[in-house]
């Protein structure tokens, strides 16, 4: 009987953490909201293996993301890694990375916007959202 | 009636414990002598640890002479000194001295010289009748000018029994795509991915003074001489990016676990393929990589030599001793242990490694199945950043001891056996 009842709290305790995971946040419909929601998939896809869930980076080799003026500075800048990758040697809050980034000019300007919108608003990073019009004049202007 | 219920209920729960025992350390043979908790790591019955140092830096390989000193190179400087001299005695290790100026990986010592190397060149200092380094300020070099260029820069160094020492020169790319983008052959394979060797007695050696000893290996931290079929062995870290790079050929999981971490049994000449091929440890073949015609089952030309042992992807090998001591177990006996780093390129599945694995050997060469033998460096947090510790060198003690360095936070651990 003590075994039966165990159980049922073992399974019901998870049947309602399940649950909980299910309830959805209410959303904003805002730009911002939407865009940061297809950032994270874009993310997923082609970031977090090198940058981390968290986005942590790891040490010595991929930078982190968070409370950096690389992620949170100037746009254009941010934009054009993107674009062109990035071959230097990079030292963020003391720690030096040195893997090389690959260009992703495959990527679109929504979805490039909506990644840097995404990681611009993740990891306690508070900046503003990155706009397609910011992608397309930089790559329009061939720095990207 | 009741029992199937119960069953019923709890099968979540048993999945869930499956994972978690599954997950523990990925793909490790089941190992059935009992594991028990020791300086937060868990170790086969009988043995123990005790973290001898702490906060020491970031450890990379060390030595022990037959005095007990334990000489540690750090990656960087600590008080400005990259070269630490602990005494031990039984649990205790004491700050003998410190010196050089060098940060780096690579230390050895033989025939009376104490070697160390930085991410360019190699140096040695006489010792004396003490094993004690007699000028500290005054280092020999050996090697000097290899490439360094950012990427996998540590040279790891050791030494065979007719005056030579062995120098790895990683690759400065992950798989060579950015040097050779019309795939016509990897230009870089002339002065980097592979094993140099140099004479070990010689002053400022360049590359053209030494011997270009193996060819294809991405990056070797962990490299050890044989003694028992005097020979040099590997541990090459395996490309990154399968499924990032091709996608069509390539699950996230495939990603995961290929390519395998390998060990490699080196004669002059050899060449291991890299970055043309690479070995899959699930079909147990050395294939052809996707940058050069691959498609996950094209295998590999068969002129570059196979791996004498496997582990799973992104493990990082970054130690590798050969066992000669008496205090372990006679399975023990001449067979390697092999520090791994843990990984970063398996997100986003959990990342694995973090721990320190034997493999058994037989007459110099791998036989039977690896195991973990030191597990739970990293902690709650099994990430390149978040864990606790990471291993990194190995060291044998004169009495049989093995010594671990974790380059994360600077422990040093002692293992013991007793019956």
């Amino acid at each position: 009987m003590k075994i039966r009842y165990l159980a049922v709290v073992i399974f019901s305790t998870l049947f309602v953490a399940d649950l909980k995971a299910q309830v959805k946040k209410p959303i904003h419909h805002s730009n911002t909201a939407v865009s940061v929601a297809r950032g994270k998939i874009v993310y997923g896809k082609i970031c977090l293996a090198c940058h981390m869930a968290d986005g942590n980076g790891v040490p010595m080799m991929n930078p982190p993301l968070v409370n950096t003026t690389y992620v949170l500075g100037d746009k254009e800048k941010l934009i054009t890694i993107v674009l062109n990758g990035f071959k230097e040697d990079v030292e963020i809050n003391g720690q030096t990375y040195s893997n090389v980034m690959t260009p992703h000019k495959d990527l679109t300007d929504q979805q490039i916007a909506d990644v840097l919108t995404y990681v611009r608003h993740s990891f306690g990073n508070k900046a503003s959202a990155v706009k397609v019009s910011d992608v397309k004049k930089v790559r329009v202007a061939g720095k990207g | 009636m009741k029992m199937k219920k119960l069953m019923v209920l709890l099968l979540p729960v048993f999945g869930i414990i499956g994972l978690i025992v599954f997950n523990a350390c990925k793909d490790a043979p089941a190992s059935f002598s009992k594991a028990v908790a020791s300086a937060g790591l868990t170790l086969p019955e009988g043995f123990n640890a005790v973290a001898i140092a702490e906060n020491t830096g970031s450890p990379r390989h060390m030595v022990v002479t037959p005095e007990n000193d334990l000489y540690v190179h750090l990656a960087g400087n600590k008080k400005g000194k990259s070269i630490l001299v602990y005494h031990v005695d039984g649990d205790k290790a004491t700050l003998k001295s410190n010196f050089a100026d060098f940060g780096g990986t690579g230390i050895a010592i033989k025939d009376g010289y104490l070697y160390a190397s930085d991410n360019t060149d190699v140096f040695r200092f006489k010792l004396n009748s003490k094993n004690e380094v007699a000028n500290p300020d005054q280092p020999e070099r050996i090697v000097t000018g290899l490439l360094s260029r950012r990427m996998h820069e540590p040279k790891a160094i050791c030494l065979d029994n007719d005056g030579n020492i062995y120098v790895n020169i990683g690759a400065y790319s992950n798989i060579c795509s950015d040097f050779d983008p019309d795939k016509k052959g990897c230009p870089i394979l002339d002065s980097a991915a592979g094993i140099w060797q140099f004479k070990a007695n010689k002053p400022d050696q360049h590359y053209g003074d030494g011997v270009h000893y193996a060819w294809g290996l991405r990056n070797v931290v962990g490299l050890a001489w044989n003694q028992q079929d005097n020979q040099l062995f590997v541990m090459q870290h395996g490309r990154d990016a399968l499924h990032d790079l091709f996608p069509q050929f390539y699950s996230v999981h495939q990603s995961a676990e290929l390519p395998a971490e390998c060990m490699f049994a080196i004669k002059k000449g050899d060449n291991a393929g890299w970055p043309y091929v690479y070995y899959d440890w699930m079909q147990h073949k050395n294939m052809l990589g996707p940058e050069y015609g691959g498609d996950g089952k094209k295998g590999a030309d068969p002129k570059y030599i196979d791996p004498v042992a496997a582990y799973p992807g992104h493990y990082a090998p970054d130690g590798l001793l050969f066992y000669t001591g008496n205090q372990f177990p006679e399975k023990y006996k001449n067979g390697a242990f092999i520090a791994f780093h843990g990984s970063w390129n398996r997100a986003p599945e959990p990342q694995a490694g973090y721990c320190v694995v034997f493999q058994p050997f037989k007459d110099g060469k791998p036989d039977g199945k690896w195991e973990v033998f030191a597990d739970g460096f990293a902690g709650a947090n099994k990430s390149p950043g978040g864990a606790a510790h990471r291993p990194c060198g190995l060291a044998q003690g004169p009495d049989g001891s093995l010594y671990v360095s974790d380059d994360q936070h600077g422990t040093i651990y002692k293992i013991t056996y007793k019956k």
